[in-house]
């Protein structure tokens, strides 16, 4: 194969690749937050990137630049400047926004759905497929009538004659 | 096929007949898929339900937009039912559902109470003065002190609130005469009564 065979492919390798490297978003604007520690600003970035922003959905708060992102991006810094933990800050965002502004949905009964859903699909999937592979392994062969039986005799038959004489 | 070693051959009939009934599977699942993805595309992603209803509105106080200084509190709602419109001059559709908001205050006998979030004083004050004032009072959040305590993302957003001080409906966006007539006044006269 030339390389020219090869570029198309090792181009799209390439690009599927990039795809799959998670990317930080640059955070909006975190000059006014000052923290103690690097682990804390570690922490910060780490709980704004796993809240979603309610106005730009398909951005963290971390990421966005909507002005209610910042107030909460506030929030958030207060309540880990009085000590809160994680879990909590999580719990008062929760509280007023609801299950939304979590990337990842709460395992709770009205996500057994989304969370166990494709599971049980492959599951059924599963079963079905190995229930018609046994069938067909454990299938009798089919049986033939006499005449058949005859037919194939014949033909066979024949096939040798011709054998004989080609040689 | 095991129909050899079948030793009822007979039942062999109901079991090609349940075996059509097996392939219309997917065939259903897909009209069921269809149903439910064209359900979803009537859905508005960005109207996140809240939390909040049925739970008591969240006691605060905030300084009054109308008077410089004064400080009101959310209990000054109770005893009557109430419309809180979270509502900015900088809004464009908040100014859109303005007229609408002067005449339900007008019209219903509910009482209607302005939330004015993320503003400034003056220009807030200016969009009564010019549009008309449909709020019984208003309180004044221009750092979105409580609003997040109200959950609130965006403007418009209007809590209907029972007498009681709980939350019973969030709507999110302008409210216009047929949601003011569908949406909101079928919860409104279940908590209290309107002119």
């Amino acid at each position: 194969m030339s390389t020219k065979h090869l570029l198309a492919p090792a181009l799209l390798g390439a690009l599927l690749a990039w795809g799959l490297v998670p990317t930080e978003a640059p955070a909006a604007s975190l000059q006014e937050f000052t923290f103690d520690t690097p682990a804390q600003e570690q922490a910060f970035r780490e709980l704004t990137g796993k809240l979603r922003c309610l106005v730009c959905q398909n951005e963290s708060l971390a990421a966005s630049g909507a002005e209610v992102a910042q107030d909460l991006r506030r929030k958030v810094y207060t309540m880990m400047k009085e000590g809160k933990d994680q879990d909590a800050i999580v719990a008062f965002l929760v509280d007023r926004y609801g299950d939304f502004v979590l990337y990842q949905p709460p395992v709770k009964p009205s996500t057994y759905l989304l969370w166990f859903g494709p599971f049980i699909l492959v599951g059924v999937g599963g079963f079905l497929l190995l229930r018609s592979l046994r069938r067909q392994g454990t299938a009798p062969e089919p049986t033939l009538s006499p005449a058949d039986e005859a037919r194939i005799a014949q033909l066979l038959a024949a096939g040798d004659d011709q054998q004989d004489r080609a040689k | 096929m095991k129909s050899d070693n079948n030793p009822h051959p007979e039942k062999d009939q109901p079991r090609s007949a349940s075996r059509y009934f097996f392939y219309l599977i997917p065939l259903v699942v897909f009209i069921l898929l269809v149903w439910l993805f064209f359900k979803g595309l009537g859905l508005d992603p960005s109207k996140v339900p809240s939390p909040l209803v049925d739970k008591p509105l969240p006691a605060f106080q905030l300084e009054s937009l109308k008077d410089p200084g004064k400080m009101i509190g959310s209990d000054l709602l109770k005893g009557k039912v109430s419309l809180v419109n979270v509502w900015a001059s900088w809004c464009p559709s908040c100014r859109q559902e303005h007229a609408e908001l002067v005449q339900i205050a007008r019209e219903s006998g509910v009482q209607v109470i302005g939330f004015n979030w993320k503003d400034e004083r003056a220009a807030a004050l200016e969009m009564l003065h010019r549009f008309g004032d449909p709020y019984a009072m208003v309180f004044y959040d221009p750092n979105n002190q409580v609003g997040i305590d109200l959950g609130v993302y965006g403007a418009p957003e209007t809590f209907i609130v029972d007498p009681n001080g709980i939350i019973r409906h969030k709507r999110i966006g302008p409210i216009d005469r047929k949601v003011w007539e569908e949406e909101m006044l079928p919860v409104i006269q279940q908590y209290g009564p309107t002119k």
